[in-house]
């Protein structure tokens, strides 16, 4: 007979494909949270004196505020003195163009799949900006983007080339006081990705931004700022991996987002940081902060979010919706398996006239994970003819995993439309023996229901990106049935 | 020449702890075309997941033999990969799962199997079209969800064209009747006879005879109480329709 069994990456269960370790050299902060230590991360980026004074502001903050219990999530207490908050590959002069990057690094990236080599992203239609722990070190197209006024390159860089812009949007979605995490990134952040929209441009081609983390011991504190100037566009992407280690790897970003009139901006994120082994043991520890301000009459913005990864995620995309008729989308896939928790979802905050949103979520938990869905719709008493749409869907494989659903709703204009809709299911048995009737496995029926059950979220991703989430989905669930 | 494509032999099965299959023998040849018919909650769909591996459904004691192989210790979807097919009384919906995604799935999953090259997607396309017009199935139709809103006749021939797909050398079809209009019921048929070949074999499960008089059955077999009571001809069908089914589940 010849009979085949789907194919099974590792039999042991470690299906982490972007788990390996890139040695290299790495210059870093001694362990530790303290006001030296911010001079140090500043004065390494050779940073303006506002920059820092921004920094030690929101450190003097951080230190009166309470790490939030709020969310459903059990993890060991994490000891911010026992963290480093700088590393960067040891690099003697930085980088002009690709071919002075440590070739290491471009492995590393090549093995994650994500070509920074010119040539190859030539065919494609992606500019990437490559973070490496704490710093940049790739951006590609910045030439061709230029060109037509557009801003692509790392934050450090930005607050060299473009202050005032820097200065004018930094810290105006997400102040410092925010919260917690959102303070401390504050503090710490080290790099990420800046992106700049003038007046009437639609951006040529996707951005997009990997996050890597790979020091040991160290947190990762990124920070994005995108500016959508009045009629632009812009679609821009974020992928995150990270080694496997035994320990837990903290990673606390913020990504803030402007929005002016007429513009629209689209934010996807596959987020595959690791998430720990099949006992729970390690895994990356998410804390983000994002949120994007629709300042201008009809702007709209929409996050797009497939979140495989992390052992524990606390992340709440968020729209404020102030300029008149603006809208915000929210679709998101979030897939726990093993011991993952997640607690997620969005908020949409209704302040101008005629303004809208819409909220897709599909909850999937498998395994002993646990996963809670947190959303709020807030309508403000000036937000006439406010929209609201909700739907959150939930899907349990196996007996031993949990699923909540906490929409807030806080209306204060009776004018107001909102809805709401909330299931939860199981994938049948007989799904199941009606896919195997028809010669489908049951790992292959499975990833099929699935990716059927995510398919309102996934068709809103870029065609590439779609692809690559779909592959990430099936592995991310592999072995979680029978 | 006459070879055995299933043998069941003395077979016992339970589900939920309740026995309900009790001493049933069958011998279906190559080519041959076999209807049972009983009354409703005799057991004959469970008879149908037994054969096909459904989980939950115990084989206690007896052999399932198909193209010589032990069935039994074979996974649902090797046995549907090794040419087995039912078309179910109560298809279930897979929301978000297009009808040509599903079957590009499973027409792969079985070419696999077999060690064949996947299928090329233009060839794929035209054979699903081709295939569905025959049955009254639109390009529309196929770009849904599958049996998602489906009227009970839709799911029908959405089955019918998953097999002529397969092309299955055994089907079971579990009152592939029911629900149907005579319009319908035709289509249905023509799809079942168009797999008729001397080759291929069928099992028909219904409970009434209208569909037996568009596929007409070698043996028609009355099945009570978890085995077979009676075995005859086509006439037996008719008789039946004549009759009910009373004279035999009396013995209980
Ligand atoms: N999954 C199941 N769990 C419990 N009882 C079942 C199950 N499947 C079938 N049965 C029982 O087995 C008996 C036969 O059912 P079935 O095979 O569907 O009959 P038929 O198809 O001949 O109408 C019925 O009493 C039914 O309630
Ligand atoms: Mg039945």
């Amino acid at each position: 007979m010849n009979s085949q069994k789907p194919e099974i990456i590792d039999e042991s269960g470690d299906k982490y494909k972007y788990g390996f370790v890139t040695d290299i050299a790495a210059d870093s902060a001694p362990k530790g949270l303290n006001e030296d230590i911010i001079r140090f991360i500043s004065q390494k980026k050779g940073e303006p004196d506002w920059l820092l004074e921004f920094r030690l502001k929101a450190y003097e903050f951080w230190k009166t505020m309470k790490e939030p219990t709020w969310a459903k999530l059990n993890y060991d207490k994490i000891d911010y003195q026992d963290l480093s908050y700088y590393s960067a590959p040891k690099q003697k002069v930085a980088p002009k163009s690709l071919d002075e990057v440590d070739p290491e690094l471009l492995q590393t990236y090549e093995k994650l799949g994500i070509p920074l080599k010119e040539q190859e992203v030539l065919a494609g239609v992606v500019a990437v900006d490559a973070v490496f722990d704490s710093v940049s070190v790739a951006t590609t197209y910045r030439q061709k983007l230029a060109e037509q006024g557009i801003i692509f390159c790392s934050i450090s860089e930005a607050v060299k080339e473009h202050p005032d812009l820097v200065k004018q949007y930094l810290g105006s979605v997400v102040p410092y006081t925010d919260n917690f995490f959102a303070c401390l990134n504050s503090a710490v952040f080290t790099d990420g990705s800046f992106v700049y929209i003038p007046k009437g441009v639609r951006c040529p081609m996707e951005l997009s931004t990997y996050f890597r983390i790979n020091a040991k011991n160290t947190g990762q504190f990124e920070r994005t700022l995108i500016v959508a100037d009045d009629e632009s566009y812009v679609s821009y992407l974020e992928g995150c991996t990270a080694p496997q280690r035994d320990e837990n790897q903290l990673h606390a970003a913020i990504v803030e987002i402007v929005v002016n009139k007429n513009a629209e901006v689209k934010y996807s994120t596959v987020q595959n940081w690791y998430p720990g082994d099949k006992d729970g043991k390690g895994g990356v520890y998410n804390f983000v902060t994002k949120r994007a301000a629709c300042r201008g009459e009809n702007s709209k913005v929409s996050w797009t979010q497939v979140e495989t990864g992390s052992a524990v995620t606390w992340k709440y995309p968020s729209c404020v919706l102030q300029g008149d008729n603006s809208s915000g989308e929210f679709y998101s896939v979030a897939i726990t398996n093993n011991h993952q928790q997640a607690d997620t979802g969005t908020k949409m905050i209704h302040i101008g006239k005629n303004t809208s949103s819409k909220i897709i979520s599909k909850g999937i938990s498998a395994g002993f994970s646990n996963q809670t869905y947190r959303g709020l719709v807030r309508v403000a008493p000036k937000a006439d003819n406010a929209r609201n749409y909700s739907q959150c869907d939930s899907l349990l494989i196996g007996s031993h995993c949990g699923s909540h659903t906490v929409p807030y709703v806080e209306n204060r204009n009776k004018t107001a439309k909102l809805e709401h809709e909330a299931t939860t299911s199981k994938i049948s048995d007989e799904q199941l023996f009606y896919c195997q009737q028809r010669g489908i496995g049951e790992e292959e029926a499975v990833s099929l229901i699935v990716n059927g059950f995510c398919k309102e979220v996934m068709q809103h991703l870029p065609m590439e990106f779609a692809i690559e989430a779909a592959k990430l989905i099936n592995i991310s669930l592999e072995g979680s049935f029978g | 020449m006459t070879t055995p494509l299933l043998e069941i032999e003395d077979l016992h099965a339970r589900v939920a702890d309740k026995e309900i299959i009790k001493g049933f023998n069958l011998t279906i040849n190559e080519g041959e075309v076999h209807a049972i018919m009983g009354p409703n909650g005799a057991g004959k769909s469970t008879l149908s997941n037994v054969i096909c591996g459904k989980p939950g459904y115990e084989i206690t004691s007896g052999s399932i033999r198909f193209k010589g192989k032990d069935l039994t210790k074979m996974s649902a979807e090797d046995r549907a990969r090794e040419g087995i097919f039912l078309c179910m009384q109560y298809p279930v919906e897979i929301p978000g799962v297009a009808v040509t995604t599903f079957l590009k799935h499973s027409i792969n999953a079985v070419r696999k199997y077999h060690n064949l090259p996947e299928l090329d997607t233009m060839e794929f396309v035209k054979m699903v079209r081709e295939e569905g017009k025959k049955l009254g199935i639109d390009n529309e139709m196929i770009k849904r969800p599958v049996n998602v809103g489906f009227s009970g006749g839709e799911k029908k021939r959405l089955e019918t064209l998953q097999m002529n797909i397969l092309k299955p050398s055994f089907a079971i079809l579990d009152e592939a009747d029911s629900g149907l209009d005579v319009d319908a019921l035709k289509v249905v048929a023509e799809g079942m006879n168009a797999l008729r070949d001397g080759k291929r074999s069928m099992l028909i499960i219904t409970h009434y005879q209208r569909l037996l008089e568009y596929v007409v059955p070698d043996f028609v077999h009355v099945y009570a109480d978890g085995h077979i009571v009676k075995s005859g001809d086509k006439t037996l069908a008719a008789e039946i329709e004549k009759d009910g089914y009373a004279e035999y589940t009396r013995e209980r």
